[in-house]
């Protein structure tokens, strides 16, 4: 099937099986690998990636459903040599360590902090219980987004962009 | 420790950013999986349904048919090369694909070349294999009865299912003390096989250049080094010589030990590239994950402490039925089949001990890793802890009180272990105080006497653990006769930045900033002008890879001597510069002086340009130095974790209220980085006391071989644990420094297992076997009419 879709705010087209994943149309058809791959049961969320503004885990998502829409994922996230302040927020609070659940902890993160800008820890926890971490005991990335909530609520500088899409 | 050097220049203590994350969180590392290279083929594997089975026919030709799909590899074509078996790191045998039977559920059994990962899958589930089912032996200590089915067929004198009887301490002596005792507790403990589970799986890409002749395998592995060296042993009579072979370990989405054995998989696609000359790429998904690759734990313990009934302890004696499933794949030294569980006699000051193993085969997958630990040590921690708690109860004892009378003292190190090792340093009671201080123990249990009262479930448990990390020393440590020293090289440029290149491998571990503040210690040389590299066998020295805690105690060390060297000779060339005596020098990080007259100095930066431009005669140009660091011995962190649990009466669950982790890991390298990895250790404590287990039904069929039945704790789960710290340098580590990475794996199981014993003893449980679950305590609890 011939689709076209929105990637990171570029246009793509592409003829793709009906069973190819989303997941795999991003890594191995556009070749943006920072979106990973950590299981085949829609648990880890490593994969996650924004469709239209929401999380999806992008293994359980067919390409083919992404026809005409906008896809966002990690390498989206820096605008204009600028990163995002949650990114910023998981480097200060040593939110990350092998990297490889990063990409979908930042993607969920995102969405989460558009939805809810001043989240408790709980809320924290619970959205982001769809992303498996095995090296951070997830303290870190809870202090992240809690760091990257308070930089997003502060007056930013006229002109400043809040950032991604 | 107080700082030596200043923020700029980011030496030891200082909790620099990470050098690793601005590629991270821009989703720009480099994975395995991330590696697409021109033509390449994709390897699919299929595997065996059955536990225990014959293989009468494998029919490939519907595989064969699939579009896309190139060839079919199965053993019968690995046994023309004499590569459908490969050693084991502990010297036994394991198939690559079988040629007569299979031998667990999942194992593989054919392989699938194709042009593209779906046309691989597609294959894969094509081939039809036709099996003639076998008894299943799944419960070692059945596996041992006389007329067990012998299950390592294919080993002509094998008479039984025992791999091997190991057996450590002095039998005599701890059979008197035994005798002697006033009180003795004893408990049968099983500590379940688990699974690391790190969210990137494993896989590589082969490629076989045939014009260089020459083979590349980007790898998922935590040791490229000795990897290198197993492939030239096993595949060198087809022409794969060491020095044909490179091993490229990139950024690596955690390890915890899974990553240090190989797998079936990654041999059949270095097969297949060298067979096709094309570029094979190999990615287990999380199923085979799970099912197929190395497990941790799965020791059958019983365990025996003596003691007299004013509390000091006095012997322990453990007996242990190791299952390894079909064959001894586990990751230990040689010489130690059952790892470092000698180490059982902990924290605890003990006349005599014994410990006896006995290494299993049974119709399971293969393995023995560690799980984030130093080979076996929490298997050992969790007996003696247990054990120590059972006593306490038993002659109704604070466990903080008995534990504290029966520390090792501070004035007793270096303390020689009654099973022979020689503890470094430590001062536990002082860890267990301050966890005390710290969670307010006197309060919690007076808060535990009023809720008992009240019929509520409230339980406090305490684990003062002491680790063993740092293997090791090469008069004792090897592996497959490689022994296990690091190294680090270091390149200072003429312009005074530098280049460090290691032996090990991080997998998350942060080394590319703390072997940095290392060197930036030891040679004034900030440390984001130093760039560390490793994991590519065709530029870094020869090291035994990082797993084991063993990457600060041994490379650590490695750059610290390394960089020694080159201030050594930084010294000559500023006492040329200056035109004074090398004895005239006083060095600060990062410059020498000239005593009583500070104004006349060298910067390392301006030693450097001269070791380069003006370097003095009859010396050798440039600035570089290498350290192969052996250690003199190993390195014991430790520390006291406090855990409380509420319990659930209508449900079992579990509740972690509070937690907190005092550790002990000696003069600390990057304070972030060691509290990051503290918290992921404790929740990797957590995982198997509360939730992960991999078991086996009677026809070995796997349970808990996917995320959906094996829990991973999410944040929900995970408790907001409080950390502290002591510490006590290690008298022989250059830097004082000791392993951290996986003291809290090790220690935490033991605090929540013995925090649920606590909240329940008063009905008369003695024990609960990890993992705690719910149904497992709402059993318990209506067992005695708790609950209805």
């Amino acid at each position: 099937m011939h689709i076209h879709l929105t990637v990171n705010g570029q246009l793509h087209e592409a003829d793709v099986e009906p069973r190819l994943l989303l997941v795999h149309l991003i890594r191995d058809v556009l070749r943006l690998t920072g979106t990973h791959i950590g299981c085949d049961t829609t648990h880890c969320g490593a994969c996650t990636v924004l469709l239209d503004g929401r999380p999806v885990k992008s293994c359980t998502v067919f390409a083919v459903q992404a026809r005409g829409r906008h896809v966002t994922t990690v390498e989206g996230l820096e605008q204009d040599g600028q990163l995002h302040p949650l990114q910023e927020a998981f480097m200060a609070e040593h939110g990350l360590q092998c990297g490889y659940c990063t990409p979908g902890m930042l993607m969920t993160g995102y969405a989460f902090l558009k939805e809810h800008p001043r989240p408790t820890e709980e809320e924290i926890r619970w959205a982001i219980s769809g992303n498996l971490c095995r090296c951070t005991g997830y303290v870190n990335i809870v202090k992240s987004i809690q760091h990257a909530a308070a930089a997003l609520a502060a007056p930013r500088p006229a002109g400043a962009s809040q950032g991604g899409a | 420790m107080a700082l030596r050097t200043s923020p700029e220049i980011g030496g030891m203590g200082h909790s620099l950013r990470r050098k690793e994350d601005p590629r991270f969180i821009r989703g720009k590392g480099t994975y395995v999986d991330d590696i697409q290279l021109p033509g390449m083929l994709y390897l699919d594997i299929a595997r065996s349904p059955y536990a225990h089975a014959r293989i009468v026919r494998i029919d490939t030709a519907r595989a064969l048919a699939v579009p896309g799909v190139l060839a079919v590899i199965t053993g019968q074509d690995l046994a023309k090369y004499n590569l459908h078996w490969m050693p084991t790191l502990m010297s036994d045998t394991q198939m690559v694909l079988p040629v007569d039977k299979v031998m667990y559920q999942a194992q593989e059994v054919a392989a699938v070349l194709a042009t593209s990962r779906y046309a691989a899958a597609d294959g894969a589930a094509a081939i039809s294999v036709e099996y003639e089912p076998l008894p299943v032996v799944v419960d070692p200590r059945k596996a041992l009865e006389p007329g067990a089915p012998v299950l390592r067929t294919d080993k002509k004198d094998r008479k039984d299912n025992r791999i091997w009887h190991w057996e450590w301490g002095d039998r005599a002596a701890t059979d008197r003390a035994m005798a002697e005792a006033e009180v003795t507790v004893t408990q049968d403990i099983y500590i379940p096989r688990i699974h690391v589970a790190s969210i990137e799986t494993c896989g590589c890409v082969a490629h076989f250049d045939k014009v260089e002749d020459r083979l590349t395998v980007w790898m998922t592995t935590q040791a490229p080094h000795a990897i290198r060296t197993v492939f030239a042993l096993v595949a060198g009579h087809v022409g794969l010589a060491e020095h044909k072979i490179r091993i490229i370990s990139p950024d690596i989405g955690g390890g915890f030990g899974g990553k240090v054995p190989v797998y079936p998989g990654y041999v059949i696609a270095v097969a297949a590239s060298v067979l096709t000359g094309k570029p094979v790429k190999w990615i287990e998904d999380r199923m085979e994950n799970l099912q197929a690759d190395s497990f941790a734990r799965d020791y059958h313990i019983t365990a025996q402490l003596a003691g007299r009934r004013d509390g000091t302890l006095t012997a322990l004696r453990i007996t242990t039925i190791a299952d390894h499933g079909y064959t001894d794949a586990a990751a230990n030294p040689s010489k130690f089949p059952a790892g470092l569980f000698h180490v059982c006699t902990g924290s605890y000051d003990l006349r005599a001990a014994h410990v006896a193993v006995d290494g299993v085969y049974t119709n399971k997958p293969p393995g023995g890793i560690a799980y984030r630990c130093s080979f076996r040590v929490t298997e050992a921690v969790h007996t003696i802890e247990r054990m120590v708690d059972l006593m306490a109860h038993e002659l109704g004892m604070d466990p903080a009180a008995l534990r504290m009378k029966n520390f090792i003292r501070p004035d007793q190190f270096p303390y020689r272990s009654a099973l022979g090792w020689e503890y470094d340093s430590g001062d536990y009671a002082a860890a267990l105080r301050k966890a005390m201080d710290r969670i307010g123990y006197a309060d919690l249990r007076r808060e535990q006497a009023e809720k008992r009262a009240r019929g509520e479930l409230m339980g406090i448990g305490i684990s003062s653990f002491t680790e063993i990390v740092g293997a090791g020393p090469s008069k004792h440590f090897d592996i497959l006769g490689l022994k296990m020293f690091d190294s680090c090289e270091i390149r200072i440029h003429p312009t005074g930045k530098a280049i460090a290149r290691f032996g090990t491998k991080s997998q998350g571990q942060g080394h590319e900033t703390t072997y940095a503040q290392i060197l930036a210690e030891e040679l004034g040389i900030p440390a984001k002008d130093i760039k560390v590299e490793e994991g590519d066998t065709d530029t870094a020295p020869y090291g035994l890879g990082t797993y084991a805690s063993r990457s600060t105690p041994v490379a650590g060390a490695a750059a610290a001597v390394a960089a020694r060297k080159i201030r050594d000779k930084a010294r000559k060339i500023a006492a040329h510069l200056l035109e004074v005596a090398e004895e005239d020098l006083v060095w600060e990080p990062g410059k020498f002086s000239v005593k009583g007259a500070p104004g006349k100095a060298k910067t390392i930066q301006e030693i450097a340009f001269a070791a380069y431009t003006d370097h003095p005669q009859g010396m050798e140009a440039g600035l570089e130095a290498v350290s192969y660091y052996d250690p003199p011995n190993l390195t014991f962190p430790f520390g006291s974790y406090i855990c409380v649990v509420d319990i659930d009466k209508g449900t079992g669950q579990v509740h972690v209220r509070r937690f907190v982790a005092v550790d002990d890991c000696g003069n600390i390298i990057n304070p972030m980085i060691v509290e990051g990895q503290i918290h992921g250790g404790l929740t990797m404590g957590l995982a198997p006391a509360l939730y992960e287990e991999i078991s086996y039904d009677e026809s070995g069929n796997v349970q808990g071989g996917s995320f959906i039945d094996y829990l991973l704790p999410t944040a929900v789960e995970t408790p907001r644990w409080e950390t502290d710290k002591t510490c006590t340098p290690s008298p022989h580590h250059p830097l004082g420094a000791k392993g951290v990475g996986e003291s809290a794996t090790v220690g935490a199981p033991a605090a929540i297992a013995n925090a649920v014993v606590d909240a329940l003893w008063h009905l008369g449980v003695r024990h609960v076997d990890i993992p705690i679950t719910p149904p497992k305590v709402w059993k318990l609890l209506r067992e005695r009419g708790v609950t209805e």
